[in-house]
């Protein structure tokens, strides 16, 4: 788990960070029932940034990224993607969802949609766009992942790498401006791996924002600029991976490391 | 290390398997003599069903068609057992149309035939090859139905162009509009009367969606929708008799009148069990829906419903329908019989609906309502495009269910004094002719119900096979 699946080397040259803010989370907490899952997260996230998210499990990493597009609901605090703030307008839902992209740990692809018809469905039925142009856009995004050649094909004829790259490809066929990934390859094989991280390096080479939970420490290393370590529904420790890793200040992230990194 | 290494340079060929696993005697070995027990229940299955068929292959052999009443029958036989078909013969119209008059049968196989041509773009989309020649041989058969019931030339142009219309595919898309204008053609057809009374019924509906395509941007959705409904019913309520008095009085388009009291047999059967299928099917999603709603009056509103309907029986409902029913209403308000039992076989049907579509959403698992969602589509949208589809399609089996038994269940309506073939059977045994028939009636009934019945569960079976995506 410790080294990247991949040998790919990372082109940093388009990865700059901008001073736009593209995400804002103050003092954001949440509870399921009276458990109080994430507790005064504050976290301000700028255009461009890749973002690691790491933690024990149970510490809440789902349920942040989640709450960024609304699929859970925080109690308090503020939460501002794009400079709209989530509430229960559904119109400020609606916008940040078709601005925020996610990837989920089993796909959740469409099964009775062909691959092409599961990456063209938001774009026509959402963004109103004409078939044939959604068409082409779905394709430029399948032939980025490496698979156009499965355009006709179910989800369920594909592997599970393949079905994570078509999920990649799904989301950005909505052009979204953030990206959220929530453990996108630990229901992989080792040599899937391979595969969709690749494809994330790609996008992160583009300049796309980044939030990703994963256990991939080798892809934190490479591509992120940033990580958050969390546990017990607080962030406990962020820094660049390099110090991250190498200079770990607290206790719980020490052990962690030495859990995830060590034997 | 040299001895134990070994490299095959020759592949083994391929042999075929023993003759005691393949074969006739490999399937038997398997299926039906594979152990003591086994053996036992083969032996003691064939025994049965030798002494069945020994038993009822004689008085099959022995049919006797041309009779018309059991004694002439008996006189045939000359003692011997043998069954009396020629009750079928003789009342088969009646069974079919039951009192409908008959020089007017062409109606309902006219409805008939057409309610193919109707639901075939709903069921064959697109029309695979088989489907095509089965097709074709169903149009000649249509056009034979129509011809012996004598029917008038121009319906069999009008049928024989809407099933050739299926065959030419940029028409055949088309033929959904055809679909939807159905129910009313079947009404006219079937009651007769003036067509305007009809047409002027469906006009409220194209009010009402004019209206709400000319509100929907203006207002937004839901006021428009509520105008337009509020108009629709208006016309309904208030202008459309008048116009179609008043259309009826510059171009007259008459069929006799047939009154519902006329209605019975098959055709009785499948009007009661089509609309059952048809308007159960959109009732049960929306109950099931609702069932699964935040919304706590919805929620309340469709449990109390589903709960309550699946606890009393049908013929409790169908004797509301047709008792009870005529105390709520205004005095002087016609409500025809067969349309009150309709709308309660609907509402019956669409309660065991609704839990067999809740099954199928229930089983669906949170990650496509989630993927839906974190693509921005709304709840219409995720429910139209992700949810149903797969909800639907993994309920098949329960729903073709509930279609069989709520057709089989249409023979219920003996009960409250509707004629349908059961109800019909009873009658003729009644006669001096036929009295004391049993077996050769029912069987014929059974025989019927079964065809529909098998026809319905091996298009299920189709209709799963088909949307199977590999997974
Ligand atoms: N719907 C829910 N209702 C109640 N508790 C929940 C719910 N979802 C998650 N939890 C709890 O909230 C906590 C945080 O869950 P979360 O899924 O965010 O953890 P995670 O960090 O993503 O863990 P993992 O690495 O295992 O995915 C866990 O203790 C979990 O049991
Ligand atoms: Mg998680």
């Amino acid at each position: 788990m410790s080294e990247l699946a991949t040998e790919r080397q990372v082109d940093r040259s388009k990865m700059r960070v901008s001073d736009e803010v593209a995400i804002d989370i103050v003092n954001m907490n949440k509870w399921y029932g009276s458990f109080h899952v994430l507790r005064d997260i504050n976290l301000t996230v700028n255009r461009g940034e890749r973002i690691v998210i790491a933690g024990p499990s149970g510490s809440g990493k789902s349920t942040l990224i989640r709450c960024i597009n609304r699929l859970e609901e925080h109690q308090k605090g503020q939460i501002i993607v794009d400079g709209t703030e989530l509430s229960s307008d559904l119109k400020n839902i609606d916008k940040i969802r078709r601005e925020v992209g996610m990837v989920f740990q089993h796909f959740n692809l469409f099964p009775h949609l062909t691959i092409l018809e599961n990456c063209t469905l938001a774009p026509i039925w959402v963004r109103k766009m004409p078939r044939k142009e959604a068409e082409e856009i779905a394709m430029h995004f399948l032939r980025k992942v490496k698979i156009p050649e499965q355009a006709d094909k179910y989800p369920g004829q594909l592997s599970g790498g393949q079905q994570q790259r078509v999920a990649i490809a799904r989301s950005l066929c909505m052009k979204p401006r953030i990206m959220l990934f929530d453990e996108p390859t630990s229901a992989l094989d080792p040599e899937m791996i391979k595969e969709v991280l690749d494809t994330m390096i790609e996008l992160a080479e583009e300049g796309m924002t980044m939030l990703v939970v994963t256990h991939e420490m080798g892809f934190a290393r490479k591509v992120a600029n940033r990580v958050i370590f969390m546990d017990q529904g607080q962030i406990v420790e962020q820094n660049e991976p390099e110090e991250f890793f190498n200079n770990p200040k607290s206790e719980r992230t020490k052990l962690f490391l030495s859990q995830i990194l060590g034997h | 290390m040299s001895e134990q290494s070994y490299v095959r340079d020759e592949m083994l060929p391929e042999l075929p398997p023993p003759a005691t696993e393949v074969g006739v005697i490999g399937w038997m070995r398997e299926n039906l003599f594979s152990g003591w027990l086994n053996t036992i229940l083969t032996l003691a299955g064939i025994v049965i069903v030798y002494f069945a068929v020994a038993a009822a292959l004689p008085w099959f052999l022995n049919s006797v068609w041309n009779a018309n009443s059991l004694s002439e029958c008996r006189e045939i036989l000359e003692g011997e057992a043998g069954a009396c078909w020629g009750v079928i013969r003789d009342r088969f119209n009646q069974l079919m149309f039951g009192f409908y008059p008959h020089e007017e049968q062409w109606r309902p196989v006219l409805a008939f035939v057409l309610l193919f041509v109707a639901i075939a773009p709903i069921l064959f989309n697109p029309m695979p090859l088989e489907m095509k020649i089965a097709w074709g041989g169903f149009i000649i058969f249509g056009l034979w139905l129509l011809w012996i019931t004598g029917a008038p030339i121009l319906a069999h142009l009008a049928f024989l162009v809407a099933g050739l219309a299926l065959y030419y595919e940029p028409w055949a898309r088309k033929m959904l509009f055809f679909s939807a204008l159905y129910p009313f053609i079947m009404v006219w057809l079937m009651w007769g009367g003036s067509a305007w009374y009809v047409i002027s019924a469906l006009l409220g509906f194209v009010i009402g969606y004019l209206i709400y395509r000319l509100l929907e941007p203006i207002m937004g959705f839901l006021i428009a929708v509520i105008v337009s409904v509020l108009v629709a019913i208006g016309w309904w309520f208030f202008l459309a008799a008048p116009f179609a008095a008043w259309m009826a009085g510059i171009i007259p388009l008459e069929l006799t009148p047939v009154e519902s009291r006329k209605f019975g047999g098959l055709m009785l059967s499948v009007m009661l069990g089509v609309t059952g299928i048809v308007g159960s099917l959109p009732l049960g999603i929306v109950l099931a829906l609702a069932r699964q709603s935040d919304l706590l009056i919805v929620k309340t509103i469709s449990v109390g419903f589903i709960e309550f309907i699946r606890g009393v029986p049908l013929i409790t409902l169908l004797f509301v329908a047709s008792t009870l029913l005529n105390i709520f209403l205004p005095p002087g308000t016609e409500f025809d019989i067969i349309l009150r039992v309709m709308i309660m076989v609907t509402l019956f049907a669409s309660a065991y609906m609704a839990e067999v579509i809740r099954g199928g959403l229930a089983a669906l698992p949170r990650g496509q309502y989630e993927a839906a969602d974190a693509l921005g589509l709304d709840y219409w949208k995720a429910q139209r495009l992700i949810i149903m589809p797969q909800a639907l399609k993994i309920s098949i089996p329960g729903i073709v269910s509930t279609f069989i038994g709520l057709f089989k269940d249409t023979t219920l309506v003996s009960i409250i004094g509707l004629l349908d073939m059961l109800g019909l059977a009873n009658a003729i045994r009644a006669t001096t002719a036929w009295n004391g028939i049993i077996w050769e009636l029912y069987i014929f009934i059974a025989f019927v119900f079964f065809i529909f019945c098998f026809a319905m569960s091996r298009y299920s079976m189709y209709l799963e096979r088909k949307l199977q995506t590999g997974h």
